[in-house]
């Protein structure tokens, strides 16, 4: 006799990982609203909103003017007066349009009114390269944003934590960036049905290891995986860490595992030069220096503005193979 | 628009408590007992006071770095609004604001703001709040004829109409931004001009005359709570002190005379004359108030004064709202 085996767990590509928060947000809390361009009609340029029109209706999922600063504004007076917006900046590269509503108001307001506004704003924006996309639509800004006290900042890299992060964002108190990237929109893994959060602030083993860690940010988890299988041939045991949450970020998991494996690269698509990966690789040596064996390496973009040709933009973006001849240079195993 | 005898003294007590409250905070800025910057409201009482009488405590309004009148007009604590510029701890934020970012979410004052422009954006996201919640609640944005020039004012002006949301964008044209005058920063004489490109209404209004300004915010406030969208309603109306402070850092950018001329124009003035002809406050029941709402002043700095400084542990605190009151 046979058991019958446990239903394999529900797969759903990231796009649809996100529209499933967004609507199941918007059924549990009648405050929770969306705006941003071309959001409702056309379901977002990405189609994370597809179909959410139909059933919450143009009052909840509305259609803006092409107006960052007016969609950015318009959240912060929402929430100071009670509601709970979710805005979508199209792509990550627009929010320069925006900075002054979420650096300056969004951010600061409760602290300036000695803790009086409550500004539960969602800020939901497309980052990365890969699609020859050019300057002004591919770039990972994630860094200008953990360095403004008042924001939290998260990077899904699983369809898993694509919904789960965007749920937990929705729901808190304070202004919340969901940066989630556009190369993964297709890609698939396990969401359950239910409504259910991934805590901010929280990293993630993506895979255990013994003797090297990766800490990989946003899409690079992927590369970085990929890398660590390379790695396994060399003998190397790596450890992948994925921060998930960058402010607040979960130093202890990272540090945790560099004290067990002695050695670390922090990956990021970001811009290396200031990029969140030198934040990580000062706290990672602040409070585990005596377990180093070896200075903490970085791999992120090189300081260019991102280009259009494919080759040049294949040259630009980080990789398995430039991940795993970093974490060969970081052990002294460089060719 | 009937303005009853109520509304008129009622009017003329906020401009006076303003008045008051701005001339002993330029005091105490000279003498050096208050930090930073205070930009000062002085000449523009009639404005804020016009607004002020139609609103509730559930009406909001976005305010700029001149901010003081806007929420003394709106019923602000006078101690905890001297206290905070005192930057103590029983201010309206703790200390940790100050005068640009003096707010009371209670009253509906969304904030002193210290970027020019940064109020239209928030005003219209308190004015959709109100439509979403279904009440005839209004939202009122001060802003002046150098945030007029700000993107922020267009995108937010474009919006309000598209949406009809019930707001009114109040321009305090006191003809400055900062030290450049009207004439040196746009190349039109009234910000008025510029609503029916965004599809709603303008109307100019004598910003030193409270009776002028009650009657066309009153309309203005109406159509906004029938649903039938913004209105831009501009005063006209001038900053007697400087820009910061009293006497600013004395660069000549503004003539005496003209400074005298549009003094001759006081509006606290101008109202008491309208109402000792209609024989509603006597020079010597003005001066009562006057007397009345000094000694309130005064209690103010008093209290603000022997208020505590922040405890440095405070430092740390409302950076970020920690628990979350949303269904789980």
């Amino acid at each position: 006799m046979t058991t019958p085996e446990a239903p394999a767990a529900r797969q759903l590509p990231y796009v649809l990982a996100i529209t499933e928060a967004l609507a199941q947000s918007m059924r549990s809390d009648p405050n929770v609203f969306l705006a941003g361009e071309d959001v409702a009609l056309y379901g977002g340029v990405f189609g994370t909103s597809r179909g959410l029109l139909n059933e919450f209706g143009p009052q909840r999922v509305i259609d803006t003017p092409i107006s960052e600063s007016g969609i950015a504004g318009l959240a912060v007076g929402a929430a100071a007066t009670g509601l709970r917006p979710i805005i979508e900046i199209m792509f990550m590269d627009f929010v320069t349009v925006c900075m002054d509503e979420i650096v300056n108001q969004a951010a600061k307001m409760k602290y300036m009114f000695g803790g009086k506004a409550s500004l539960p704003i969602t800020i939901r924006t497309m980052a990365g390269g890969g699609m020859s996309m050019a300057a002004q639509h591919s770039q990972s800004l994630e860094a200008w944003f953990c360095h403004v006290p008042g924001l939290k900042v998260v990077m899904p890299a699983t369809p898993y934590d694509a919904k789960g992060l965007l749920i937990a964002a929705i729901r808190d108190d304070n202004p919340v960036l969901v940066i989630e990237s556009k190369l993964s929109l297709g890609l698939t893994g396990e969401v359950p049905e239910e409504m259910y959060e991934v805590p901010i602030g929280r990293a993630r083993v993506a895979r255990e290891g013994a003797n090297f860690t990766i800490v990989a940010i946003g899409r690079m988890l992927g590369e970085a995986l990929k890398a660590a299988d390379e790695l396994a041939a060399d003998g190397l045991d790596v450890e992948v860490i994925d921060p998930r949450s960058l402010q607040p970020l979960d130093t202890e998991t990272i540090v945790t595992s560099v004290r067990k494996t002695h050695r670390a690269l922090v990956v990021h698509e970001a811009v290396r030069f200031g990029g969140i990966g030198a934040e990580i690789a000062a706290q990672v040596q602040e409070e585990a220096f005596d377990y180093l064996d070896a200075p903490v390496g970085r791999v992120g973009a090189p300081f260019a503005p991102v280009p259009f040709s494919p080759v040049l933009e294949a040259e630009y973006i980080p990789n398995a193979a430039r991940i795993a001849a970093e974490a060969r240079r970081v052990i002294g195993k460089a060719v | 628009m009937d303005i009853s005898p109520e509304s008129l003294l009622d009017m003329h007590e906020r401009m006076v408590r303003i008045r008051t409250f701005e001339e002993e905070a330029g005091k105490l800025m000279e003498a050096g007992k208050v930090p930073g910057a205070l930009h000062l409201y002085v000449g523009e009482e009639a404005v804020a006071a016009g607004i002020m009488v139609h609103l509730s405590n559930d009406d909001q309004i976005t305010s700029t770095h001149r901010g003081h009148g806007h929420l003394v007009a709106k019923g602000g604590d006078l101690g905890r609004m001297f206290a905070e510029l005192f930057g103590r701890a029983t201010g309206y934020c703790k200390g940790k604001g100050g005068s640009m970012h003096i707010s009371d979410l209670d009253l509906g004052m969304l904030g002193a703001n210290g970027i020019v422009g940064a109020g239209p954006p928030i005003a219209i996201g308190a004015a959709f709040s109100n439509k979403y919640r279904g009440t005839t609640n209004v939202t009122c944005c001060f802003f002046g004829d150098g945030a007029s020039n700000e993107g922020t004012f267009h995108e937010a002006a474009n919006m309000a109409a598209l949406y009809r949301l019930p707001v009114v964008f109040v321009c305090e044209n006191n003809g400055y931004g900062e030290f450049t005058s009207q004439e040196r920063h746009q190349a039109i004489h009234d910000v008025a001009d510029r609503a029916p490109g965004y599809g709603m209404p303008g109307i100019v209004v004598d910003g030193m005359d409270a009776i002028a300004v009650y009657e066309a915010a009153g309309e203005a406030i109406a159509r906004a709570r029938r649903g039938e969208g913004p209105s831009l309603l501009e005063c006209k109306t001038y900053r007697f002190l400087d820009h910061v402070g009293v006497r600013g850092m004395g660069v000549v950018y503004r003539t005496d005379d003209e400074v005298v001329e549009w003094r001759r124009r006081d509006p606290i003035v101008l109202l008491e004359e309208r109402l000792a002809g209609a024989g509603l406050l006597p020079a010597e029941e003005a001066a009562a108030v006057r007397e009345r709402v000094l000694g309130q002043v005064k209690a103010a700095i008093a209290y603000a004064e022997s208020s505590p400084h922040p405890d440095p542990s405070a430092l740390l605190q409302d950076v970020y709202t920690l628990a979350t009151d949303a269904p789980r």
